[in-house]
């Protein structure tokens, strides 16, 4: 039977992400530092908002830790939006921040532009760029609702299951072993976004 | 686009004759399976303007409701906005601040970004003086600002969005505003939504064409008609409009 901790993060709505879930046919359970993690079968690192101050909460809080010890079981681990981005090596946000590193890759601001203001909110395309369990039953080039300003930069390219282009291409769905990432909102995406949650819920961290 | 009086769905003619269409909860239940791309729910209340009702009611359609949701009416302070993004909304309304309070629209834009900002610009035709004149305080107050030098004052404060809704076109069913619409589009940098008319697809294809907005909101459309959002977007996409693919 499958349970999934939600983390607690520090600012941000995390109940649309738990009422996916629950809809889903999940009872996701909110976790923070004082919870079992061994007791979990799934992981799920939302966040909102700027990269270094994530981080310097999740340090204060003994968190990074406590996800890595997680993600070395091999059990299934996922980050949405900058909890995507803090999968990463680095984040750029604030100055150079240290992510949890699980992907080498930076995370860097979106160039905009005419046409392309920052943040970059709406839906955007998915281009799907290999399999992967997480995906499965989700058709190519379909869009997705995206909030942020900054992006994930992979240094192998294996790791990014999804591009898509905003000014410039960007790691839309990253993954590696056992951690995925989506830098859109699967809680606000409908029923492509709800088909992600559900395959990540039902994954047993194989590729 | 969802008016809230009193717990339930209203919808108005000329911001007034407020016929009930259903509940909120399960209104928008059916509107998440026919893929809107976003909804927006105002409250109308004029007796009690304040975000308690709003945030009943994002509690709950957020359970139901799997796309962004905006949600205004009422809204008199950043306190107000923030309250109403943290309860799950994921972008707000603001209209009467927008004139006195701006300082709203930028604490907003600070703590959560633009894009959580939209500012509504209410507009009647005056005959008399051949212009627009902008109304605030649910169409009550007359304000003596140009439609222009508004327009650019609420994106200076922060606004991420403009949405121009027209009262003489409010739940008329006779089409969008197109010349008030296209004004907008003209001097704001900030996307621009157009709401008040909407009755059938053809309507919607011509002030997507001719205006340079980037998103309608209907209401008695799908209220009154057997029309939903996917016919909507395949007759629009038939006519080289390009929306999300779900």
């Amino acid at each position: 039977m499958e349970r999934i901790g939600l983390l607690r993060m520090p600012i941000g709505n995390l109940q649309s992400a738990w009422n996916a879930l629950y809809e889903l046919g999940f009872d996701p359970e909110m976790v923070d530092e004082q919870s079992d993690f061994d007791e979990l079968t799934h992981l799920i690192v939302p966040g909102v908002g700027n990269f270094k101050a994530v981080m310097a909460h999740l340090n204060a809080k003994g968190l990074p830790n406590k996800i890595r010890a997680f993600a070395a079981t091999g059990r299934p681990t996922l980050g949405i939006c900058v909890g995507m981005q803090l999968l990463a090596a680095t984040g750029t946000e604030s100055g150079q921040t240290d992510g949890l590193g699980f992907v080498r890759a930076t995370v860097e601001r979106l160039p905009g532009g005419p046409g392309m203001p920052l943040p970059h909110v709406g839906w955007s395309t998915v281009d799907l760029k290999r399999d992967h369990p997480v995906t499965d039953n989700v058709k190519q080039g379909r869009d997705f609702y995206f909030v942020h300003s900054y992006a994930m930069k992979c240094e192998d390219e294996t790791d990014a299951i999804g591009i898509t282009n905003y000014g410039d291409d960007f790691v839309s769905i990253v993954g590696r072993d056992n951690v995925v990432g989506f830098q859109f909102h699967p809680e606000k995406s409908q029923a492509n976004g709800l088909k992600l949650l559900e395959n990540f819920c039902y994954w047993d961290g194989q590729c | 686009m969802q008016l809230l009086l009193d717990g339930r769905l209203v919808k108005t003619i000329r911001f007034d004759g407020k016929r009930d269409v259903g509940d909120p909860v399960k209104s928008s239940a059916v509107y998440n399976s026919q893929y809107a791309d976003e909804l927006i729910f105002l409250n109308i209340s004029r007796e009690r303007r304040s975000v308690n009702d709003l945030q009943k009611v994002i509690t709950e359609v957020s359970k139901v409701s799997f796309m962004p949701m905006a949600m205004g009416g009422g809204i008199g302070s950043a306190e107000d906005a923030a309250n109403l993004i943290l309860n799950g909304a994921d972008k707000v309304v603001v209209n009467s601040v927008a004139y006195d309070r701006k300082e709203v629209i930028s604490r907003t834009a600070d703590t959560f970004g633009a894009q959580a900002v939209i500012v509504c610009i209410d507009v009647r035709y005056d005959a008399e003086k051949q212009d627009y004149v902008l109304y605030s305080d649910c169409g009550r107050r007359a304000e003596h600002i140009t439609l222009e030098e508004h327009v650019e004052a609420v994106i200076a404060a922060g606004a991420g969005e403009v949405m121009i809704q027209s009262i003489d076109r409010d739940g008329t069913m006779k089409g969008f505003d197109i010349d008030v619409t296209r004004r907008v589009a003209a001097v704001s940098t900030a996307p621009v939504i157009a709401a008040g008319g909407s009755g059938n697809y053809d309507q919607m294809k011509d002030c997507f064409l001719e205006t340079g907005v980037s998103a309608l909101a209907c209401g008695s459309l799908f209220n009154f008609s057997d029309s939903n959002p996917i016919r909507a977007k395949a007759f629009l996409s038939n006519h080289g409009l390009n929306f999300k693919k779900v």
